[in-house]
C-alpha cells in the first residue's frame, strides 16, 4: 500500500542525514530522528486532511529547498514536550529545529521588547524553534517577526510557558515576501493567574498558515488571542486556533479580523473548548471579515464546545462588504469614494493594530496597511 | 441666490415622497422646515446631500450656480453643502482628528485653500472645539464610537465648524438631546451663523427654534410646502398642532 501512496520527500531525506551528522553526539539527535521518521511516514498535510482542506501547500513544498539550520540543544528543554506529531510541518520543524531559548527570570520585568527576527532567503528553508519560559511573576513583551525575501520557506514553532502570575505580551508579525511559504505553530500553556496577550498580524507570503493553541492549566489565567490577516492578489492565509479551558475560572478573548481583496483567500478556524470541570469560564470569540472584491473569499468556522453549564461564552463570525451608511457618511464629508473606502478598511484593520502598544511597530504596520490599500492619510 | 429648489419630486424605492417642493434660500438666512412625521423632511435632507437610496424623479436644485443633482455626494460636500446627520454613523478605528483633517484638506484643495499638516490642524481643531465645548480627548477617539447621543450631535456641529459650509442642513439635530446638550448645540450653530452662509433647520418640534431663531419657517406636509411665514409661524404651529396644516396638503 505504501508503495502507491506516500510521495517521498527525498530532498529532505538526504539533507537530514547530513544535518544529523553535523550535530555529532548532541542530546537532541534521538528526538530529531523520531520526528523525521514521523515526517517521512506522513509527509506534508494535504487537502484530504480535514484540518487542511482549504489550504493546499503541495505546489510550494514540492519545490527544491535548501535547508538552513544551526541545530543545537534539545527542542524539549524545559517545557512540556512539543507536539511534533501535529502534522508534517511540525515534525520537520522538530527534525531540523534551530533552537533558541528565552527565559524571563522569576519576578523580573523586562522593559525592552524581546525581538525574534526570522527570514528565509530565496530558495532556502528555515526551522526556527523558540522556547519561551516566562517564570512566575515575570513580565515581558516578545516581538516575533517573519520577513523572508524572494521565495523563502519558513517552518516555525514557538513553545511558550507562562508561569504563575506572569504577564507575557506577544506580537507575531508575518510580512514575508509575496512568493514565500510560511508555516508557524504557537503553543502556549497559561498557568494560574497568568496573563498571555497575543496579537498575530499576517500580511505577507503567498501561502501562510498559523496554528495557535492556548491551554489553561491552572485557575485564574487570562488570554487574548487576537489577529488580523490582510490579503490581496492570490495570497492565501489560514489561521487555526484552539483555546482550551481545561480548568475553572479562566478568561479568554479572541478577535480575529480579515481584509481580503482581489483573488485572495482567508481561512479562520477557531475552536474554543470548555472542559467538564471548567466552571466559571468566560470565553468570547469573534471573527469578522471584510471582502473587498467579488472574487475574494473566506471560509470561517468558529466552534465552541462546552461541557459545563456555569460558563459565559459567546462566539460569532461575520463576512461582509463595507457598510453603505458608513461610506455615505464619509462621502457626505467630502472624501472621494476611493479614499472613503480605504479609510473604512483601514479603520477595520486598526481595531487589531491599535492593540500594539509599541509605537515603532504600530507605525510600521499602519504604513503597511495603508500601502496595501494604496493610500496615505 | 444660494439654493433654489424648483418643483422637486423625489422618493425612495419607487414611492414618491416629495411632490413638487419649492424653496429659495439666500446667504445669511436661517430657514426652518417643520412638519409632521412622514411629511418628507428627512427625504429633503437626504436628497440634498445625495444619499444614494433616494431617487430624484423630476425638478431642479441649483446650488451656488451649479446643478446640485448632477454632483456626487462628495462633490456636493466639497462645494460647501453640509448635512448634520440625524443618526451620526460610528467609524471604528478611524480617529476623529484623522477623519476631520482628511475632510478639511479635501475641501481646502478643492476651494483653493492651503492644506494643514497634522500639527497645524490640531491647533485649528482645538479652536473649533471650543464652539461646541468639546474636550480635545475626543479627537483621539474613533469617530462617534461610544459617544452618547449628545456627544454625537456636538461632533456633527464640530464638523460643520471645521468644514465651514456655505449651506448647512441640520436634520433633526435636536432629536434625542437633553436640554443642556440642546443649548450647547444651538449656541454652536448660532456662533457659526454668518452673512456668508445659510442654514436649514429640519425639525419636528418648535423647541429648537427657541434657541436658533429662524428668518423663515416653512411647513412641509404631504411632500409639499403648505405654509410659510416668519418665526411666529412656529409658535402658532406649536399651539395648533400639525392637524391645522394637514388639510392644506390634500
Amino acid at each position: 500500500m505504501s508503495s502507491t501512496t506516500a510521495v517521498k520527500e527525498t530532498q529532505f531525506t538526504k539533507q537530514f542525514a547530513e544535518f544529523r551528522s553535523s550535530l555529532g553526539g548532541d542530546a537532541s539527535v534521538a528526538d530529531r530522528e523520531t520526528a523525521f521518521a514521523f515526517f517521512e511516514a506522513t509527509g506534508f498535510p494535504t487537502v484530504r486532511d480535514e484540518d487542511w482542506k482549504y489550504t493546499n501547500v503541495a505546489p510550494l513544498v514540492s519545490e527544491q529547498w535548501k535547508i538552513v539550520s544551526g541545530g543545537s540543544s534539545s527542542p524539549n528543554d524545559g517545557v512540556a514536550a512539543f507536539n511534533f506529531r501535529r502534522n508534517g510541518f511540525t515534525a520537520l520543524n522538530m527534525a531540523f529545529a534551530d533552537v533558541a531559548v528565552v527565559r524571563i527570570p522569576c519576578d523580573t520585568s523586562v522593559i525592552e521588547p524581546i525581538e525574534l527576527n526570522f527570514a528565509a532567503e530565496d530558495g532556502s528553508a528555515i526551522f526556527p524553534h523558540v522556547i519561551v519560559i516566562a517564570e512566575a511573576g515575570s513580565k515581558a513583551t516578545i516581538v516575533e517577526t517573519y520577513a523572508s525575501s524572494g521565495r523563502g520557506f519558513t517552518d516555525a514553532a514557538i513553545n511558550i510557558l507562562v508561569e504563575e502570575n506572569a504577564n507575557l505580551t506577544h506580537f507575531r508579525v508575518q510580512k514575508d515576501s509575496g512568493e514565500s511559504l510560511n508555516y508557524g505553530v504557537t503553543e502556549v500553556e497559561v498557568r494560574g493567574g497568568a496573563h498571555y496577550n497575543s496579537t498575530n498580524v499576517n500580511l505577507g507570503a503567498a501561502v501562510s498558515r498559523h496554528d495557535i493553541e492556548v491551554r489553561f492549566t491552572a485557575e485564574g489565567g487570562e488570554a487574548w488571542v487576537d489577529g488580523l490577516y490582510m490579503l490581496n492578489g492570490n495570497q492565501h492565509h489560514d489561521t487555526h486556533s484552539t483555546i482550551d479551558h481545561t480548568v475553572p475560572n479562566c478568561t479568554s478573548h479572541q478577535t480575529y479580523k480579515g481584509v481580503i481583496n482581489d483573488n485572495a483567500r482567508g481561512v479562520f478556524n477557531g475552536k474554543v473548548f470548555v472542559r467538564e470541570n471548567a466552571h466559571g469560564t468566560d470565553a468570547q470569540q469573534s471573527n469578522k471579515n471584510l471582502l473587498l472584491s467579488d472574487s475574494a473569499r473566506v471560509d470561517t468556522k468558529p466552534q465552541l464546545e462546552i461541557f459545563n453549564d456555569d460558563v459565559k461564552c459567546s462566539h460569532g463570525a461575520t463576512v461582509g462588504q463595507l457598510e453603505d451608511e458608513e461610506l455615505f457618511y464619509l462621502l457626505a464629508r467630502g472624501l472621494p469614494a476611493d479614499l472613503a473606502k480605504n479609510l473604512l478598511t483601514y479603520g477595520f484593520a486598526e481595531e487589531v493594530i491599535n492593540k500594539i502598544g509599541i509605537d515603532e511597530i504600530k507605525t510600521e504596520l499602519d504604513a503597511m496597511v495603508l500601502n496595501r490599500l494604496g493610500t496615505e492619510i | 441666490m444660494l439654493l433654489e429648489i424648483k418643483d422637486l419630486h423625489a422618493g425612495i424605492e419607487g414611492k414618491e415622497i416629495l411632490k413638487g417642493l419649492n424653496l429659495q434660500v439666500n446667504k445669511g438666512e436661517v430657514h426652518a422646515i417643520m412638519g409632521p412625521n412622514g411629511s418628507g423632511k428627512s427625504t429633503l435632507s437626504k436628497v440634498l446631500a445625495g444619499h444614494p437610496t433616494y431617487e430624484v424623479l423630476s425638478g431642479t436644485v441649483m446650488f451656488d450656480g451649479k446643478d446640485l443633482l448632477e454632483l456626487e455626494p462628495d462633490e456636493r460636500a466639497r462645494e460647501g453643502v453640509f448635512m448634520a446627520f440625524q443618526y451620526p454613523v460610528e467609524v471604528p478605528g478611524v480617529s476623529n482628528s484623522q477623519f476631520l483633517r482628511l475632510a478639511y484638506n479635501q475641501k481646502a484643495v478643492h476651494q483653493g485653500q492651503e492644506e494643514l499638516d497634522p500639527l497645524e490642524f490640531n491647533d485649528f481643531l482645538k479652536e473649533k472645539a471650543k464652539i461646541v465645548e468639546m474636550d480635545p480627548q475626543f479627537f483621539k477617539r474613533s469617530v462617534n464610537e461610544g459617544f452618547s447621543g449628545g456627544e454625537k450631535k456636538r461632533n456633527e456641529i464640530l464638523q460643520m465648524a471645521v468644514l465651514e459650509p456655505k449651506l448647512a442642513i441640520l436634520d433633526e439635530t435636536d432629536s434625542g438631546l437633553d436640554i443642556d446638550a440642546l443649548r450647547i448645540v444651538a449656541e454652536g450653530v448660532n456662533k457659526l451663523r454668518s452673512s456668508e452662509n445659510a442654514i436649514i433647520l429640519v425639525t419636528h418640534y418648535q423647541r429648537l427654534l427657541n434657541y436658533i431663531q429662524p428668518d423663515f419657517v416653512h411647513v412641509l406636509a404631504g411632500g409639499k410646502i403648505v405654509k410659510e411665514g416668519g418665526k411666529e409661524l412656529a409658535l402658532e404651529l406649536e399651539e395648533k398642532g400639525y392637524d391645522w396644516v394637514k388639510g392644506a396638503a390634500n
